[in-house]
């Protein structure tokens, strides 16, 4: 139960169950629809940017409790920041799901509950799915994306 | 067990003794995680009996040379190795005779091989490919290249709400312009168990030939092509218990002999100049290339430790199993199982309340129990019922009920983590 607790910590079942930022977004600016075809994950991030700073982000669709609760906290942190800084964070939540020697990285704030996902090789691409997909977006990338 | 031949796993009379085969097993004496390994995958590939790994081993050590060429004593045993293989798949298929049966990489190659040589041969423009909604990717995508380049239709049986194939729709749908029906015989991710005896004569009654494909069904029943009279069955070794990378391709004579090659190359050949290639005799002329010659002899030792072990022994044992998994899995709050239907085997897929299956896969694996979670590779099974994926169990002979209790367990702890 510990190593799954790691793994499913409080903050990820919350979001789970109460995903922030979950719904349409009316006249948003950017889409892009994100797909894990093996787990079944689909998501979908609709963006609004003004002058360079993402000023509302909402997700849509099902996927597992690591993708859902990861495409909540990400619309939490990257909300209100530059695309260039959520560029910036989207590299540091990579290396913190992905690489095992990582030092703890103050900047990731509440995203360091994913921590955990590093000794998941199969859960990582539930955890960077949306990351992948809000990419996509402000990249104007109208392809689906896949991480397989 | 002294006064046994080595090879004999018969069930002392009318007693199944599970832990004898397990113990036949070495990887399930693992314990990931300082607990026993529950091996609930065996729908994506069995386990492996010492019998095909001491074979694999005695090939290599002793009898490894390439076939069909050499006049050397060791390349004879080789062939005669490759060869006896083939007689013993021919057999436990029952095929007519060993030329019917054509080495493959697995099943998938086999309806890629059928798709290549007959499909391109017959299927024209405005012709159309029966498949049914519960078939494997390996069973939809060949038939979609081929309708793809032939201008041709593919045209799908639905199932019903249990997962069975609905007959009537498929009997309305044959006609002249139909060239082939391929059907899976038993459903990896729903476990229905086809009436394929039943498709095969509706099909021949418009002269329709028909591919089976046996992946699932080989493994878990007796597979008898001539009172199936299907025209196609094919099989993969690594769900046969035995190595991956080898799977057989069963064929009527007279349509390998009609069909042109598959891939060109070495031993597919009778001569070659220049000018012209005359090609081998039927079943070589499919098998160009050094063949995976000792994952067919690991295959031949496969299935004579199935037929040592016997059918009715591994069918009943299944069945029980199966029944009690269902009772019990039946009984965990919130789960439905997928696929329903009377007629199944051996595959317990299901959905959890509020939990998606990836989460249930992982939290159940942390506890011993290895379990698949996903589509199956059967993405349209997933839209029919209406889920994004589902967690599976699937049983094999070495299977107990003890491991059925912890994989009840295990979908408690599931519980208790996300309430």
């Amino acid at each position: 139960m510990s190593d799954l607790r790691d793994l499913y910590q409080e903050v990820i079942l919350d979001h789970n169950r109460n995903p922030r930022n979950f719904g349409p977004l009316e006249d948003a600016g950017l889409r892009a629809d994100g797909h894990n075809p093996l787990c079944g994950d689909k998501l979908s991030i609709a963006v609004n940017v003004v002058d360079g700073v993402v000023t509302d982000l909402r997700f849509e669709g099902s996927g597992c409790a690591i993708s859902k609760a990861s495409a909540s906290l990400m619309t939490e942190s990257i909300k209100g920041r530059t695309l260039d800084e959520a560029r910036k964070l989207f590299d540091r939540f990579h290396q913190l799901v992905t690489d095992r020697s990582a030092p703890p990285d103050e900047e990731l704030g509440k995203l360091a509950v994913f921590a955990g996902v590093r000794d998941y090789p199969a859960r990582v691409k539930c955890a960077i799915l949306a990351w992948h997909t809000l990419r996509a977006a402000v990249d104007d990338n109208q392809d689906v994306v896949s991480t397989e | 067990m002294t006064s046994r031949a080595e090879n004999d796993f018969r069930p002392d009379g009318e007693v199944f003794d599970v832990e004898r085969i397990r113990a036949l097993f070495p990887i399930l004496a693992q314990r990931p995680g300082g607990q026993p390994l529950v091996y609930l995958d065996n729908a994506a590939t069995t386990q492996k009996p010492l019998p095909v790994l001491n074979t694999l081993s005695r090939y290599y050590a002793n009898e490894n040379a390439n076939i069909h060429r050499g006049v050397y004593g060791l390349s004879q045993r080789a062939t005669d190795a490759y060869e006896g293989a083939r007689a013993k798949m021919a057999r436990f298929l029952n095929a007519a005779e060993p030329a019917e049966v054509v080495f493959t990489r697995n099943a998938t190659e086999g309806i890629n091989l059928v798709a290549q040589t007959f499909g391109r041969q017959r299927v024209t423009a405005d012709d159309e490919v029966v498949i049914s909604a519960m078939e494997h990717h390996s069973n939809i995508v060949p038939w979609q290249l081929l309708c793809e380049e032939k201008g041709a239709q593919l045209r799908v049986v639905p199932i019903s709400d249990s997962g069975e194939l609905m007959l009537d729709e498929l009997a309305s749908m044959l006609g002249p312009r139909t060239k082939l029906v391929s059907i899976v015989h038993m459903s990896n991710s729903l476990g229905t168990i086809n009436p394929v005896r039943r498709v095969v004569e509706l099909a021949h009654a418009q002269g329709v030939p028909v591919l089976l494909d046996g992946s699932q069904a080989a493994y878990h029943m007796p597979v008898d092509v001539q009172a199936l009279e299907c025209d196609f069955y094919v099989v993969t070794g690594h769900k046969l218990y035995g190595p991956t990378g080898i799977g057989a391709l069963y064929g009527r004579r007279s349509w390998l002999e009609a069909m042109p090659p598959y891939q060109g190359g070495g031993d597919m050949i009778s001569s070659v100049t220049f000018e012209r290639t005359t090609y081998n005799e039927v079943p070589h002329k499919f098998e160009a290339g050094t063949p995976h010659i000792a994952g067919v002899v690991g295959l031949g030792a496969a299935v004579d430790f199935i037929e040592s072990v016997g059918f009715s022994a591994i069918v009943e044992h299944e069945r029980q199993l199966l029944a009690y998994a269902t009772t019990a899995l039946e009984a965990v709050p919130g789960l439905r199982l997928i696929g329903t239907a009377p007629e199944k085997a051996s595959i317990l897929s299901f959905v959890l309340d509020g939990v998606h299956a990836h989460d249930v896969g992982t939290v159940v694996d942390t506890q011993g129990v290895a379990i698949r979670t996903g589509h199956h590779c059967t993405q349209p099974v997933m839209e029919r019922f209406n889920v994004p994926a589902t967690a599976r169990a699937s049983l094999a002979m070495y299977n107990t009920t003890t491991e059925i209790d912890q994989l009840v367990t295990a979908l408690a702890t599931v519980r208790e983590v996300f309430g």
